[in-house]
């Protein structure tokens, strides 16, 4: 095309005879001229237009080195996001105030739980987890003014055999109970832990061993344990406690070792219903001490629909001896009923009934729970809670004031 | 008989074999979603309004700069990646008219938190739309123990409808 059409002639012209009032003293541009100005713009016009293409490009590349420079770092072996070896965490600062049935004030701030977690990738079937924990602030060896301890509670290699199987080797977490293997503090409701699963179900309970786990598309999972066992005392003030057995993996005596299964069904949103099974030939790892044969039956369903949420669970051991039945130990169990209903996304009120039987006096009683959790972030919770617990037979070991807790998770 | 199932068990792991988790191919998906014949990938880049709201759906920075994706007529496909606790977890989500058609886990490498990749989970967020606050107008009924895994489905729902609005695939912007 030689010239412009006459369309944008015509609005040329125009513009050039308005701009001519305003400039009467100017001659008019001839079209020649105004030719001469259309052909340099749009000559400029096609130089930015090459420009631009130019640009993006360039941004293009750049996008595409930065992509790659992140996912050549997911394969590094630097810790976080993107590496080989993650670290992550959990921990919980507690204010409890309580007061015994004897009259006694228990008023205290402890640094309960302050955990780090360690993974490693060595490739995409063979990964390590562990988990570091320090108990109430730290240890000294005199116990002052540092009463706590160091634990390692995790420290496996997992090997995956395939889409469905996988096994682990070291020292893991038993499958048994709701909190035992999940007890981040923003996933649970209550500053203190359910006591069921503190003097019935010991946990954190672990132990040193293998493992065996599938997960099937129909909601089933299955886990089968064989480990380290309990070795509970059987004199002393804590004689036939279930929780003083643990033996943390500390050159633990391996004479009888133990074994842990556990089916799960979760193939409906919002359902768990699981049950765990724990045997032990010997709990006491010691022949004819009076504490022999152990076998603990655990059973939980946790419903969720909503805001609502309900969670039950029952725990019970049998356990074979002459000595634990004098003791009236050969059956401890448990039980607790939990409700909770989320009136924000970041607030929640719960109430859970516990009643605990265990071997001890101070271990026998019913527990009246209610509070609430606040988070103001995912993984931050604020939790605040009454507690009202009813000793079975000693009203000196009643219970009652609140807790205040803060937790966090990452 | 302890020690009989404690020998077993310790044969058992060596015949550790295959990878876990790559349930699909993001490739394989995209030519299912468009039956085999899908349309040239598009990115989107986040920045801007974008890069806020998608920072703050997934709670953090997104990890890459621009996002690839598909689209046809009124459907847009979006291959996303966000971490449960500690390892990704990739997720197809097809978006149709401004509401997800299909969630699926493509790869879950994730040691907890399986059941998310299984269709009783993902079929929940079937038909879900994004409100004005960027939530979704559906509760997800969670899975114990699977909690940072239903979490990050949940935000890649919630970023993949927001940017389906950000296309030309979107024909009913709000």
């Amino acid at each position: 095309m030689k010239y412009p059409n006459l369309f944008t002639q015509g609005v040329l012209l125009s513009a050039l005879a308005a701009s001519g009032l305003a400039h009467a003293a100017k001659p008019a541009p001839t079209l020649e001229e105004l030719w001469t100005v259309i052909q340099k713009q749009q000559k400029q016009i096609e130089q930015l237009k090459a420009k631009a293409t130019a640009t993006e490009e360039k941004v293009e590349a750049t996008g595409e080195i930065l992509e790659q420079q992140v996912a050549s770092n997911s394969s590094g072996n630097g810790f976080g996001i993107g590496s080989k070896t993650k670290i992550g965490g959990y921990g919980e600062l507690h204010y409890n105030n309580l007061e015994t049935g004897a009259g006694e004030d228990i008023k205290e701030i402890d640094l309960h739980r302050f955990v780090l977690f360690f993974g490693h990738e060595f490739n995409d079937r063979i990964r390590f987890v562990s988990e570091f924990e320090i108990e109430h602030g730290g240890v000294e060896a005199d116990g002052s003014p540092l009463d706590g301890e160091v634990e390692v509670e995790q420290a496996y290699v997992e090997f995956d055999i395939n889409d469905e199987l996988s096994a682990k080797g070291g020292v893991f977490l038993l499958p048994i109970g709701i909190m035992n293997e999940t007890h981040e503090p923003p996933t649970f409701y209550g500053v203190e832990r359910n006591p069921v699963e503190n003097i019935i179900i010991p946990a954190t309970w672990w132990a040193g061993g293998a493992s065996i786990s599938g997960n099937f598309a129909n909601g089933i999972s299955a886990d089968f344990a064989v480990h380290s066992g309990l070795k509970i005392p059987t004199t002393g003030g804590s004689a036939y406690r279930i929780r003083s057995g643990r033996q943390k993996i500390s050159n633990a005596d391996a004479n009888d070792l133990a074994m842990t299964g556990r089916i799960k069904y979760t193939g409906v949103p919002g359902l768990e219903l699981a049950g765990s099974v724990h045997y032990q030939n010997d709990i006491s790892q010691v022949s004819g001490d009076g504490a022999d044969e152990a076998t603990l039956l655990e059973a939980h369903a946790i419903w969720n629909r909503g805001p609502f949420t309900a969670k039950a669970l029952y725990a019970s051991w049998d356990i074979d001896g002459n000595g634990i039945a004098a003791a009236n130990g050969d059956k401890q169990d448990g039980y607790y009923v939990e409700g909770s209903y989320k009136l924000r996304s970041d607030f929640g009120i719960f109430v859970r009934y516990n009643d605990v039987d265990g071997v001890r006096t101070s271990d026998e009683f019913e527990q009246f729970d209610v509070g609430f959790n606040w988070w103001p972030h995912e993984d931050v919770v604020v939790k605040v809670d009454y507690v009202d617990r009813e000793n079975d037979t000693d009203s000196d070991r009643d219970l009652d004031g609140f807790n205040v807790g803060i937790g966090y998770q990452f | 008989m302890t020690r009989l199932v404690s020998l077993l068990l310790i044969l058992f792991i060596p015949v550790a074999s295959s990878a876990r988790g790559v349930y699909q191919e993001p490739s394989a998906f995209i030519n299912e979603v468009f039956s085999d014949e899908p349309p040239s990938v598009k990115k989107l880049w986040l920045t801007g309004d974008r890069k806020k709201i998608a920072t703050e759906i997934l709670g953090h920075r997104p990890n890459s700069l621009r996002t690839r994706y598909w689209g046809k007529a009124n459907r847009t496909a979006w291959i996303l990646e966000e971490i449960g606790k500690e390892k990704p977890i990739t997720v197809g989500i097809v978006v149709n008219n401004n509401r997800i058609e299909r969630v699926k886990v493509l790869i879950f490498l994730e040691s907890r938190g399986w059941e998310v990749r299984h269709d009783f989970f993902t079929k929940q967020f079937k038909d879900i739309q994004l409100q004005e606050n960027k939530q979704l107008n559906k509760h997800i009924d969670g899975i114990s123990g699977a909690t940072l895994s239903v979490r990050a489905l949940k935000k890649l729902s919630r970023l993949a409808l927001y940017l389906h609005m950000q296309t030309a695939f979107s024909h009913d912007t709000p």
